[in-house]
């Protein structure tokens, strides 16, 4: 759906997108990450055609960006990380003024219009002044005017940035909602939001694409080793022991005090060895029940951290 | 095109903006056609001959706002990434301001009818002189928009409008005193020699040309001011 090759963007001397590959295909939800300055917006303000590019080029559903803008534009529905609203305009009047500007067809519009507004959540605020609304729902009229015309792409820059946690909940249903029948990047530096929404990752630093997989196989790449959060009933110091004296472990150690005699461990094991079975027959045998055994493996952001400081680390070596 | 237009025109009449300049344009003309009524003295022409110059102060106040503050809110990208193209969308904004100062323009019209009612006739005068107004405000909404492109501060676009319609008011004078070449096309240039030309009731091709294609430019000329700044922007 959307093929992105050798795309380069320079702003003077400044490289903001350095040479980028990457494909979204049809009904995926790719997950476009990166810290700040790392050239998310940019590559996104050019895929819409706010931006041209230095080179590369951009095609989405078969139309390039540069020879076929207005089909491009036509296909694509984009908030930018900062919503462009008409703060005089009241909500209605605003995505009345959108469709036009879209060339949404005079019959379908009122339907569309109505459909939007109520999947958005928006069907108390038509009234309203945009410039009264809090900023939840700035971004909810935000998100209706990417909608509008329906879309094949939606581009969405850091959308749940702001919002009260209720309504980042919400949004983010609604964004999963619409994935069924589109295409959906959403840029993020938020990283559950990641796991939560998106299929495939695109880590972005510097401008360069770190790394580029689904969230899964991302965090089991990073873990080489597996912690094990355990939560046993008995004696702290005999428990350590039991569990110290297995040989598949590297350490134990107790991380806090639940109840009287409830203790939280955590332990890891030497390299890629699965220790549970053997780990709650030995507990078992020794009248220390487990009350918890999670493993944990490495969160999103252990892997952020791993592949921008990667990077980092590899550009120095290069100088 | 139209949706760029209708929308901006709505702005404009939602805001006290539209109908402080009619008022001020109006009484502007009353305070010319007062006496003149007095002193028994019917002739419209000349003052709206006279009223031209203020169009240099009351334009930029209309059309200051229409492109830098799409700029300032950001707004910028939806027009930007919309399907409607780019001289579409400028075109748009054009006819909305044009709109307003059309119906400036409109309400003036009370003043020569008190005159008609009273004296008979329409001359061809009256219609020239409106004719070669409403062109004179076409080119002044055009450098409006273009300025407006340049900046996304409202008063700095304001102020560099007021400079250039100013300078384009003044041409002929500026063209006595250099003289030779430049003086020529400073003469080339002068928009009140050519309005001038259309309050003596004389409608030449060259000064109709003169003033679309002076508009024409104006838009082209922010068309490209956009264009360039997509490309070189951070």
């Amino acid at each position: 759906m959307i093929e992105i090759k050798n795309l380069v963007k320079h702003y003077g001397q400044v490289v903001a997108v350095d040479n980028i590959n990457f494909k979204v295909n049809e009904g995926e939800i790719l997950g476009f990450l990166g810290p700040n300055g790392a050239g998310k917006t940019t590559t996104m303000n050019i895929i819409t055609g706010y931006l041209p590019s230095t080179s590369g080029t951009v095609e989405v559903d078969g139309y390039d960006i540069t020879t076929h803008p207005e089909e491009v534009k036509k296909r694509i529905g984009y908030l930018p990380e900062q919503p462009p609203l008409y703060r005089d305009m009241t909500v209605m009047e605003y995505l009345n003024f959108v469709s036009d500007l879209k060339k949404v067809p005079k019959n379908k519009k009122k339907n569309e219009l109505s459909d939007i507004i109520e999947l958005v959540g928006l069907p108390d605020h038509r009234k309203r002044l945009i410039d009264n609304l809090s900023k939840g729902y700035r971004q909810r009229v935000g998100l209706a005017q990417a909608l509008i015309g329906n879309p094949k792409v939606l581009i969405l820059d850091e959308p749940t940035v702001g919002l009260d946690p209720k309504q980042i909940v919400e949004i983010r249903r609604v964004i999963k909602g619409l994935a069924t029948s589109r295409t959906i990047i959403l840029s993020t530096h938020i990283l559950p939001e990641v796991s939560m929404i998106c299929e495939r990752v695109v880590i972005i630093n510097k401008g360069r694409i770190a790394a580029e997989d689904t969230p899964d196989r991302l965090s089991s790449s990073v873990s080489t080793m597996s912690k094990l959060n355990l939560t046993i009933k008995g004696d702290k110091d005999t428990v350590m022991k039991t569990i110290g004296d297995m040989p598949n472990v590297k350490y134990i150690s107790m991380t806090s005090r639940s109840e009287d005699d409830i203790f939280k461990y955590v332990l890891e094991t030497k390299k890629d060895k699965d220790i549970r079975e053997e780990l709650f027959y030995k507990l078992a045998e020794n009248k220390m029940p487990v009350l918890e055994l999670r493993p944990s493996s490495a969160t999103l952001e252990d892997i952020f951290i791993n592949v921008v400081s990667d990077t980092g680390i590899k550009e120095r070596e290069d100088l | 095109m139209f949706a760029v237009a209708r929308k901006e025109i709505a702005g404009y009449f939602k805001s006290p903006i539209a109908y402080v300049l009619i008022g001020v344009f109006t009484l502007i003309i009353s305070l010319y056609f007062h006496p003149a009524l007095k002193a028994g003295y019917g002739d419209f022409v000349n003052i709206l001959d006279s009223v031209g110059f203020f169009l240099i102060f009351i334009i930029p106040i209309l059309t200051m706002r229409i492109l830098a503050e799409d700029k300032k809110s950001g707004t910028e990208v939806l027009l930007l990434t919309s399907p409607t193209s780019l001289p579409r969308i400028v075109i748009g904004k054009f006819l909305a301001t044009f709109t307003v100062f059309l119906s400036i323009v409109g309400i003036s019209f009370i003043y020569p009818l008190v005159i008609v009612v009273f004296e008979g006739a329409i001359t061809t005068q009256l219609v020239g002189a409106y004719l070669g107004f409403i062109l004179l405000g076409a080119v002044f909404c055009a450098i409006g928009v273009f300025t407006s492109s340049l900046t996304e501060n409202q008063i700095i676009a304001a102020i560099i409008s007021l400079i250039m319609m100013f300078s384009l008011w003044m041409a002929d004078q500026f063209a006595a005193k250099l003289g030779g070449p430049f003086g020529l096309v400073m003469e080339w240039i002068s928009v009140l020699t050519r309005y001038k030309v259309f309050t003596q009731g004389l409608l030449t091709l060259d000064n109709i040309v003169f003033f679309l294609s002076s508009t024409a430019l104006m838009l082209y000329l922010t068309i490209r001011v956009i264009e360039r700044r997509r490309w070189i922007q951070g």
